[in-house]
């Protein structure tokens, strides 16, 4: 194996939520190909930590490298190199799916080219439902819908929060191919999850919470 | 694996803006509840007050702006908090789009959506308090002027109250100060025009407030934005 260069680093990040310690001292790297998977049990802080990478909130000690350069919260290089998938599905319940999916992709800034669009809503099972307003949606169906955005996005790193809630079977695999051909291509993923995702992964590691 | 590097802020207000009003043309009946307020409020004060033909019209541009201004503050809930709940706030912070072109084009699109429309409603008021055509047409260019400064400046107090428990009286206490300016030049501008002064100085202020604010407020709402995250 090549050295892959490193995306993303952290030395000694520290977070806090009111005057309770969630984590401090937290060094690690992720680099190009590789799955960090992070466990731990509920408020111990792996939402924290994945919106403080993606720059979504400053941490309270330590610093965060991307390609090696400090960066702030909400800093350029982070929002155009980082993909956050969270809790919130950011769906529009007036819209239908494929105008969901288009105004998504052109917000993460990737083309939303009307073709490409339709095979990814395809290649998700929606096509059928894409011109359903997104209420009648169901939860996982929704979900299914972030997907597609996953397997259009091409930023280098992929921050994925509990990618699998409300996901089905087909749903979950479909995901693990997604993230599995993202990580082929030299791309790396956090992962936050309490499931088994099954990801393929060349270099895979985890990240234990306590 | 390739990152673009520059999205200008044109591409930014225009996503914001085909969205924004994409939205509120589907759910028209929430911007309809504005306009009717709007319409309400001022009906009540020819019921209210004495029916001097007089009287009325010396308070009519008072009344159509202190309403326009409550029907402003009622949408402005509208702006920021349902992207906030449903997590696309948080995609638009995240986005290699500049953020004060995507506030900027939300901002414009709340204007569009429910601003303009009382613009385009004022005539009904001029019906009601018996202005003339041309204490009519100064009332309609102030509001044209007036109201994208209360969209714009309203934004920076949806932003900052943004997820709070109190936020529609906070936002009211907030913001509501800050409009006295715009409701002085604008119902002013009516009075000027009826006294003979003529409405020139008044609307050109405003016109400048409405530069001025539009150059400003869009930063200075990303800047509560991101507060409301950190």
């Amino acid at each position: 194996m090549s050295t892959a260069a490193v995306l993303l680093e952290t030395r000694e990040l520290g977070a806090r939520r009111g005057n309770v310690e969630l984590f401090s001292g937290l060094s690690f790297a992720v680099t190009e190909g590789e799955l960090l998977t992070v466990r731990g049990p509920n408020g111990s802080g792996k939402t924290t930590l994945l919106r403080m990478l993606c720059g979504l909130g400053e941490p309270s000690a330590g610093s965060i490298l991307w390609r090696g350069e400090a960066v702030a919260a909400f800093d350029t290089a982070l929002r155009q190199g980082v993909i956050y998938f969270g809790h919130a599905t950011a769906v529009k319940d007036e819209l239908t799916a494929i105008e969901n999916l288009e105004f998504g992709l052109a917000l993460a800034g990737l083309p939303a080219d009307n073709a490409v669009v339709e095979e990814a809503l395809r290649q998700v099972g929606l096509y059928a439902r894409r011109q359903v307003p997104a209420r009648r949606l169901s939860q996982g169906q929704r979900r299914r819908l972030g997907l597609a955005r996953l397997l259009l996005a091409h930023q280098p790193l992929w921050l994925l929060d509990e990618p699998g809630a409300a996901l089905d079977r087909q749903g979950l695999a479909l995901l693990a191919q997604t993230v599995a051909e993202h990580l082929l291509r030299g791309g790396a993923a956090l992962v936050s999850t309490h499931q088994d995702l099954g990801i393929p992964a060349a270099r895979a590691r985890e990240l234990l919470f306590q | 694996m390739t990152e673009r590097e520059f999205f200008g802020p044109g591409e930014a207000i225009s996503w914001a803006l085909r969205r924004d009003l994409r939205l509120a043309l589907r759910s028209r009946g929430e911007l309809g509840v504005a306009l009717l307020f709007f319409l309400i409020v001022v009906s009540l004060f020819p019921l209210s007050v004495n029916p001097d033909p007089k009287l009325l019209r010396t308070i009519a541009p008072g009344i159509a702006w202190v309403s326009a201004l409550l029907a402003t503050l009622l949408a402005l809930g509208r702006l920021f908090n349902n992207d906030y709940a449903d997590g696309t706030l948080e995609q638009m912070l995240l986005s290699p789009l500049p953020l004060p072109g995507i506030v900027g084009g939300k901002v414009l699109a709340h204007w569009i959506s429910t601003g303009l429309p009382l613009v385009l409603v004022s005539p009904l008021v001029a019906v009601q308090f018996g202005l003339g055509g041309g204490e009519l047409g100064v009332l309609m260019v102030s509001l044209l002027l007036g109201t994208p400064i209360l969209s714009m400046l309203g934004a920076i107090g949806a932003a900052l109250t943004l997820g709070l428990r109190a936020a529609p009286v906070l936002l009211a206490l907030l913001v509501l100060p800050l409009y006295v300016p715009v409701l002085i030049f604008g119902a002013g501008a009516v009075e000027a025009h009826a006294s003979g002064l003529g409405a020139g100085g008044h609307l050109s202020l405003l016109a400048a407030g409405t530069l001025l604010a539009g150059l400003a407020t869009p930063w200075a709402t990303c800047t509560a934005l991101r507060i409301a995250y950190e």
